[in-house]
């Protein structure tokens, strides 16, 4: 009797030990298979070829597949989008944490809440009908489809975000410190510009990372409003980012330019786990400092 | 003695600075507005019943979601079924039995990475892992949205056995009580809360995901029952959204902003039930 409950601990407990391991077994997985699928392209065409070859003509008759288009648009978006998103998000959340009465607070709360549960195709829809027309007649480009319009796509994207991971850093902070400061004779606006955020920096620094990983992740919304052009970046132009290279060509590829879209997944996948990296990072420095 | 008031040159700066909070603050919630405001506008004259209730016909030309608003349900329920006992039996096993410090971590670290991947990957992998197996249909994209939500339900469950209190755990140790009937009588009748919550949350994000589900899950609009729509390729209604946004038919753009307001309607209540249920355990657990 004591050894059959025994034996069923033991099973019990690796069933459980099972269950855990599942999310290290997935992870393990989608690594593995982006490096075997990804890898076949990027001996053939070259690593040098690949990453900083600067025409993707995957359908043409002499095919060349240089992906440095997709890179440059995917850092440059999402830089454009962290310099539009992170200065507002921030000052968002200053204001949230700190300053907000409270009914401003929940209504504000509530409305970016709602930011972030809005899918990405209705993002990519009103930027496809309202911002990329806007920017064709503000600018006077021939086509509002461009870098610029997918900026301002994802620097709303990321906000919500920026401000939550920034509101829970800045009410953490202990309010001894702000006492101390409002003591000294500083007021309550520079207190928290110069004690609250300097002393949530690290949980800051991990909303704008997480930010950076929400941008260049980003697929559907980008496709619907950057034009989904393999021309270089520039602000005006039909773009193609890394994400949308892969959404875009998957649907009726085949031989070396489905590898090839399978070796772009896998330079976007690097560039995600970097990204998780920092987070990590930032996210420990915040819990020990 | 100094004057007491404070410089100018510092009043400025401060009231700058709260003008630029309140500003910031005003944007965001002005797009927020925008937002939903404008799909609101847009859609709701285009939710008629007959959108609802058909299946798009090419001979009459007329487009129909109810296909797609199934399709959305069947594959809610068939990733959440999936998911709930893989995330929430995590969760108990890196609270209650995980002894090992550092496997604990190396699955915390690998909870991490995966919520921090793209859907467009989880899109990839789970095109060539499902649906290079059985075929692109309803169940490879639920298998997908597996992986993705793992994280979410084991955090939120996790949190939430966190709050079931020690003493009650040594109770029924000291009554002679096994682990496993500890577990199941005394941890996981404690964790609900947490199960509804990442149901709601994941919920939520299944809805508003499409770039995992359009290699995996295929784009057709026919209607199926449950088991039979699992079998076969359908579109949800975000992806629906997107081909008809992509090549505006007649009708498609209607047909889009209308499928948006739907979303939106959706994710508003989604919210709404998310906050209720935190406000409601809150309540409880404080009893």
């Amino acid at each position: 009797m004591r050894k059959r409950q025994q034996l069923g601990e033991t099973v019990i407990h690796g069933i459980f030990l099972l269950l855990g391991l599942i999310t290290v077994g997935c992870v393990l997985l989608i690594t593995v298979y982006l490096v075997l699928s990804g890898i076949p392209a990027i001996r053939r065409i070259g690593l040098f070829d690949f990453l900083l070859g600067d025409t993707w003509a995957s359908t043409a008759a002499s095919p060349s597949f240089g992906i440095l288009p997709f890179i440059l648009t995917s850092v440059y978006g999402t830089a454009g989008a962290i310099l539009f998103g992170v200065p507002v998000g921030f000052l968002t959340a200053v204001y949230l944490a700190k300053l907000a009465p409270p009914r401003v607070k929940a209504v504000a709360e509530g409305a970016v809440s709602l930011l972030a549960g809005v899918p990405s195709v209705v993002y990519g829809l009103v930027g496809m009908l309202v911002l990329a027309p806007g920017v064709r007649k503000l600018f006077h480009v021939p086509d509002g489809s461009s870098l610029l319009s997918a900026i301002v796509v994802l620097a709303v994207m990321i906000l919500p975000s920026i401000i939550k991971v920034s509101v829970t850093a800045l009410e953490a902070v202990p309010p001894e410190y702000e006492d101390a400061s409002l003591a000294l004779g500083a007021a309550p606006v520079e207190t928290y510009f110069r004690v609250s955020v300097p002393a949530a920096r690290s949980g800051i620094a991990a909303a704008v990372v997480l930010g950076v990983g929400r941008a260049i992740g980003e697929a559907m919304a980008v496709m619907m409003v950057s034009g989904n052009v393999p021309n270089m970046p520039s602000l005006f132009q039909s773009v193609r980012f890394l994400t949308t290279a892969v959404a875009s060509e998957m649907a009726y590829s085949s031989g070396l330019q489905r590898q090839a879209l399978f070796s772009i997944a896998l330079v976007l996948y690097l560039f995600v786990l970097l990204i998780n990296a920092a987070l990590n990072f930032f996210l420990k420095r915040d819990k020990e400092g | 003695m100094r004057n007491s008031s404070i410089s100018t040159a510092r009043k400025l700066c401060i009231r700058l600075m709260k003008a630029l909070c309140l500003l910031s603050t005003a944007v965001t919630c002005g797009v927020a507005l925008f937002l939903i405001g404008y799909v609101l506008v847009k859609g709701v004259p285009n939710v008629t019943w007959e959108l609802l209730s058909t299946k798009p016909s090419y001979l009459e030309g007329a487009i129909g979601i109810l296909p797609d608003i199934l399709n959305t349900v069947y594959i809610i329920v068939a990733t959440l079924l999936i998911v709930l006992p893989l995330g929430v039996g995590a969760a108990i096993y890196l609270t209650e039995y995980a002894r090992n410090k550092r496997l604990a971590a190396v699955i915390e670290y690998a909870a991490e990475t995966l919520s921090g991947i793209p859907s467009i990957i989880f899109g990839l992998v789970g095109m060539l892992l499902f649906a290079n197996t059985f075929g692109s249909c309803l169940l490879a994209g639920a298998l997908t949205l597996v992986i993705m939500n793992l994280p979410t339900v084991m955090r939120t469950a996790q949190e939430s056995l966190k709050t079931v209190p020690v003493s009650l755990r040594e109770g029924a140790f000291g009554l002679g009580a096994g682990k496993w009937r500890v577990v199941r009588t005394v941890v996981l009748p404690g964790c609900v809360d947490g199960v509804v919550t990442g149901c709601i949350l994941s919920a939520g994000r299944i809805l508003g995901e499409s770039a995992a589900l359009l290699f995996t899950a295929g784009f057709a609009h026919t209607l199926n029952g449950f088991f039979t729509g699992l079998g076969s390729p359908g579109a949800t209604l975000t992806v629906a959204l997107y081909l008809y946004a992509k090549e505006p038919g007649p009708g498609g753009a209607e047909a889009s902003f209308a499928i948006a307001a739907i979303l939106m309607a959706l994710t508003l209540c989604i919210n709404f039930a998310a906050a209720l249920v935190g406000r409601y355990f809150k309540k409880r657990s404080a009893l």
